[in-house]
This record gives structure tokens, C-alpha cells and sequence, in this order.
């Protein structure tokens, strides 16, 4: 008997937990499943101007709740996502853009690290190039010296050459 | 000079940590306003104290205001409360009040207990003056200059530094 009464108690707190639950999910309508897949990417692109580590998606702060309500507006409104997307830079700057645009100011952002990689490239055919050369230099020394003649057989070499050529005359 | 090539590397950690040891002092939550430069957005909404009356841009255009945003659910807005009676008491510049996503009674009630440094407040309940002035959290305030346009914005409390900041401004014109 108590059991059944604990149960009952547990199953409303149960229910209970499910609609605070539901309280937490703001629920929107779309025209169409493009619209809701819009409404997906574009929150999910967006930062949240408020806790900046966040999308707008992800946020639960009352100002991306705005945005998002926004979004949900605009797209039913048949805007395009460029037009939403402006309108968001219109008024928090190219800070909400979690892909900035490319443009004079954000060229090094943009093609810095492949800048970067190819002076890194270079750099390093060059370094390793160069180190070839010494090498080949260093060898062609090293067999010079090794084979270099002596004193004594640099003479035997001149008699000899002396003595062909005497002979041949 | 190859010897100079050696300290490549060197120079270009201290370059490296100079960009690091300057980011250490920037404050990570200023953001850029969209909006300097450019004219304070246009808006049609009531009054705080007198709802039937309809407040728009001609309200304050021909001279230089101070848009201060704020509501009563905003602990930092209380804190500035004080600085904000005082700049109003010099006389230098109006404060126009933006009570963002506020409920009437408390915001009314607010203003009679703390004082009202503001030549009129604008009632914003759903925030949409807020969305356009991209107002992300209050307090926020905002100088706006005798042509509408706004040259200034500070997120946060206002604090002498920011009044000083404004007086330039307000010298320059």
C-alpha cells in the first residue's frame, strides 16, 4: 500500500521532470523542412554576441533566445540567408561570424598558414639543398686529399714522364 | 650575415610574444560596435512614465545625448545608478533612458526610489530597439551625437573613465 502510494509520487515528480523539460526547449514552427535545416546551419554558424564561446544554437542566454526567435522570423518571412546573415553583421559586426568573411582585413587570416607552409617549404628545400652541395664539395675534398700524392711519388711521376718522353724523342 | 640568420627565430618569438603579452590586457567581452559612425536606428515606442506617449528619434535629434540602456533585472545597471545622477546633475548632456525588456511597474518604481537622472526613458519590452542597437546585455550606453549618429559605445557600467572618454567627445563636437 505505501509502496504503491511512493510510486504514484514517483511517477508524478516523473512527469513533472518531463515538463520542465519541455519548458527548456523553445519549440519552432517552420514552413518547410529547408526552412528548419536553414534554421539549423544558420544558428549553428552564428556566435552568440553575449557568451562568445557559443553559438546561438548552443546558447541559452536571453539575447540568442532574441536571435533566435529573429532567425525563426526572418526565415518565415522568405529572407534569404544572406539577408539573415547581414542583418546580424548589420548590428553586431563581423564578430558574429564564427567563418569570417574573406576581405582586406582578413587576408592573413585567411591564407596566412598556407603562406606560412609554403616560406616553410622553401626554407627548407633551400637548407636542404645547400647541404647537399657541402656535401658533394666535402667529398670530391675528402677523395682529393686521401689520394693526394706525396712528395716522393710526385718525383717517380715526373721521372717517369721525363723518361717516356725522352724515350719517344 | 648568415650569423644574422640565426636570430630569425629569436626575433620572431619576441614579435610572437609581444601579440600574446598585449592580448593579456584586452578585455575579451569589448566587441566592436557595428554601429559607430552610423545613425542612431530609427524607432517608434512608448514612454516608461507615460505609456500613451510615443517616443521617437525626433525626441532627441539636434543634440547630443547619452543612450543609457538598462532594466531592473540588471545588477550592474544598479550599481551605475549613482554615477549616472551625477553626470545628470552636471548638466553637460541629456541621458535618455532605454528600459530593455523590463516590466512597467518595476522600472517605474525603480526610478522613484534610486532617482531619475534620465530626460525621458524609452520603454522597450520586447527588446526590438534593443536587437536593432545590438545591445547584447545591459547596461550598455551609447553617445549620440546632435546629427543622430552614434560615435560612442561603452558595454558595462559607466564609470568616471567613460564619462571622461564622452567629455571628449563631446569637446570635439
Amino acid at each position: 500500500m505505501l509502496n504503491k502510494t511512493y510510486l504514484n509520487v514517483l511517477g508524478v515528480l516523473l512527469l513533472l521532470a518531463g515538463f520542465a523539460v519541455n519548458a527548456a526547449i523553445d519549440v519552432y514552427q517552420f514552413n518547410s523542412d529547408s526552412d528548419r535545416d536553414r534554421f539549423r546551419q544558420l544558428t549553428t554558424e552564428l556566435r552568440c554576441p553575449k557568451c562568445q564561446n557559443q553559438n546561438i544554437a548552443d546558447s541559452n542566454a536571453p539575447i540568442a533566445q532574441d536571435l533566435r526567435t529573429k532567425i525563426q522570423a526572418m526565415l518565415s518571412e522568405k529572407k534569404s540567408d544572406q539577408q539573415i546573415v547581414d542583418y546580424m553583421i548589420e548590428r553586431y559586426g563581423d564578430f558574429v561570424l564564427y567563418q569570417p568573411r574573406v576581405d582586406s582585413k582578413t587576408y592573413i587570416l585567411w591564407f596566412g598558414p598556407a603562406v606560412l607552409l609554403l616560406l616553410g617549404i622553401i626554407v627548407v628545400v633551400f637548407i636542404s639543398r645547400r647541404n647537399t652541395a657541402k656535401v658533394n664539395a666535402d667529398a670530391v675534398a675528402d677523395t682529393l686529399a686521401t689520394h693526394a700524392l706525396d712528395a716522393e711519388q710526385q718525383k717517380q711521376i715526373e721521372t717517369l714522364l721525363n723518361g717516356t718522353g725522352k724515350h719517344s724523342s | 650575415m648568415p650569423r644574422l640568420f640565426l636570430f630569425i627565430p629569436l626575433a620572431l618569438f619576441i614579435i610572437l610574444g609581444g601579440f600574446l603579452w598585449k592580448g593579456l590586457s584586452l578585455d575579451p567581452n569589448a566587441m566592436p560596435s557595428a554601429l559607430i559612425d552610423k545613425p542612431f536606428p530609427a524607432f517608434k515606442l512608448p514612454s516608461l512614465e507615460q505609456p500613451e506617449r510615443i517616443l521617437t528619434n525626433a525626441d532627441f535629434a539636434g543634440k547630443p545625448v547619452l543612450v543609457n540602456v538598462w532594466a531592473t533585472w540588471c545588477p550592474s545597471c544598479r550599481q551605475e545608478h549613482s554615477d549616472l545622477l551625477a553626470i545628470a546633475d552636471q548638466k553637460k548632456l541629456a541621458i535618455i533612458g532605454l528600459d530593455y525588456k523590463d516590466e512597467r511597474p518595476a522600472a517605474t518604481t525603480w526610478l522613484n526610489d534610486l532617482g531619475n537622472p534620465y530626460l525621458f526613458t524609452i520603454f522597450d519590452e520586447q527588446g526590438l530597439l534593443g536587437l536593432d542597437l545590438g545591445v547584447f546585455g545591459a547596461p550598455e550606453t551609447y553617445f549620440v551625437d546632435a546629427g543622430g549618429i552614434v560615435r560612442f559605445r561603452h558595454v558595462g557600467g559607466i564609470t568616471p573613465e567613460v564619462w571622461e572618454k564622452v567629455q571628449e567627445l563631446l569637446n570635439v563636437k
